[in-house]
């Protein structure tokens, strides 16, 4: 049995009764003050257009040189894949594995698994795998740090601006933008897309 | 307060993965397929195994040189309190700062409050709940910016490499840090915050 009509909050196990909410509304947790859900289901023409963007701006972001430096008529730039190259020589392995999962493979494992599902619920289908890539969508997400590169790119700006001329290569534009990109995907509930397709189709029909 | 009723009592569990309310005779969710657990399996057990494996890297991590550079000839090995220092004396204290919470502070708070929520969890404490849900989230929101000082590394060590003239290369610090990110992420994930309430409906 299920109870599709309950919520459980996942920080303190209290249950609640779904109930419709307006516009930017947040549902929270009485006991706890958690967010159990949001009013912002998942608009999945809008939710595409945003990750085919974040695909575009994450090509460029990674193909891209972040930071340029030049010092005494000698010139240097690096991208992200670089940057993880120089950091896993020898000892520095592990924690380059880390970077590489952390800034390139995750969010480009996200990018493709919102897409693929996406594709499908567009077109009123459920994609094949969409169980196993809504599970992993969830499972590594807390893992994705974009955010995270970007500051690091400026910190290391203002670090290497004392003693050379520096200046942000396209990549460091493109990270922005897939920041921002990042940042509005994420405050779709996702997990609405597990309802069944026929409430989905009801709701529009409402609307 | 009017207190809603619990999963656990009314025979329910909520899917961590889709958040669907499912029977608690349920292994699997029946619409996602996740496993389903009342509360995470040896939570407090895993929580400290990797908050204890955290703080023992910590030392290192701090110890230990994250970067060596060589400008013309003059090599030098940095911690990562020597940074925020550099940056401290070049008149950026502002960058100096961003550098000390992420890399210093942030780590060091989800030590503290982890060990707090473990400690208060397993006294099924009544005390503070609303606090210590909140300040759990806290650390669950925090925990990656510390990947910060890693990733300055990474950009600089790529950046600098003019042979004779300068090069900078990683040092074994950095790997340490690291480990300590992943680690303290992981504590807080096995940590469950459901613990944290159990014990208020007697």
């Amino acid at each position: 049995m299920t109870y599709p009509e309950l919520v459980i909050c996942e920080y303190c196990d209290s249950v609640w009764c779904r109930s419709e909410l307006g516009d930017h509304e947040i549902a929270r947790c009485g006991r706890c003050r958690a967010v159990l859900y949001r009013a912002s289901r998942a608009d999945i023409d809008q939710l595409l257009a945003l990750t085919l963007a974040a695909a575009i701006v994450f090509v460029i972001a990674n193909a891209s040189p972040v930071i340029r430096i030049a010092v005494s008529g000698m010139h240097n730039e690096a991208n992200l894949l670089q940057s993880i190259a120089a950091l896993s020589h020898g000892s520095g392995l592990i924690v380059g594995l880390v970077a590489a999962a952390t800034l390139f493979v995750v969010p480009l494992l996200q990018i493709v698994l919102l897409g693929w599902v996406l594709v499908f619920a567009r077109a009123r289908r459920r994609a094949p795998g969409f169980a196993f890539a809504m599970r992993w969508l969830h499972r590594i997400r807390p893992w994705s740090m974009t955010e995270v590169f970007l500051l690091g790119v400026l910190v290391a700006i203002v670090k290497l601006s004392g003693m050379l001329s520096v200046i942000a290569g396209p990549g460091a534009w493109a990270t922005a933008i897939l920041t921002v990109l990042i940042t509005l995907i994420a405050q779709h509930d996702v997990r609405t897309l597990w309802e069944p397709l026929s409430a989905r189709v009801a709701v529009e029909l409402r609307e | 307060m009017t207190a809603a009723p619990r999963a656990r009592e009314l025979g329910l569990t909520g899917c961590h993965t889709c958040g669907l309310a499912c029977a608690a005779e349920h292994a699997r969710c029946p619409r996602c397929d996740s496993r389903l657990h009342a509360r995470k399996p040896d939570s407090l057990a895993r929580c400290w195994a990797f908050l204890i494996a955290a703080l023992i890297f910590y030392i290192p991590s701090n110890v230990l040189p994250v970067m060596y550079t060589s400008m013309l000839g003059r090599g030098e090995a940095s911690t990562i309190l020597h940074g925020v220092v550099e940056f401290w004396k070049a008149g950026s204290w502002d960058i100096a700062l961003l550098i000390f919470i992420a890399s210093v502070a942030v780590p060091s708070t989800k030590f503290l409050v982890l060990a707090a929520l473990l400690v208060s969890a397993r006294r099924r404490s009544a005390w503070a709940r609303l606090q210590r849900s909140r300040l759990y989230r806290f650390v669950e929101l925090i925990g990656y910016w510390s990947m910060l000082d890693v990733v300055v590394v990474a950009l600089v060590c790529a950046l600098i490499q003019f042979h004779l003239l300068g090069t900078a290369e990683p040092r074994l610090g950095i790997v340490f840090f690291g480990l300590v990110v992943v680690l303290t992420m992981l504590a807080a994930m096995s940590f469950d915050p459901r613990l944290i309430w159990d014990g208020d409906e007697e």
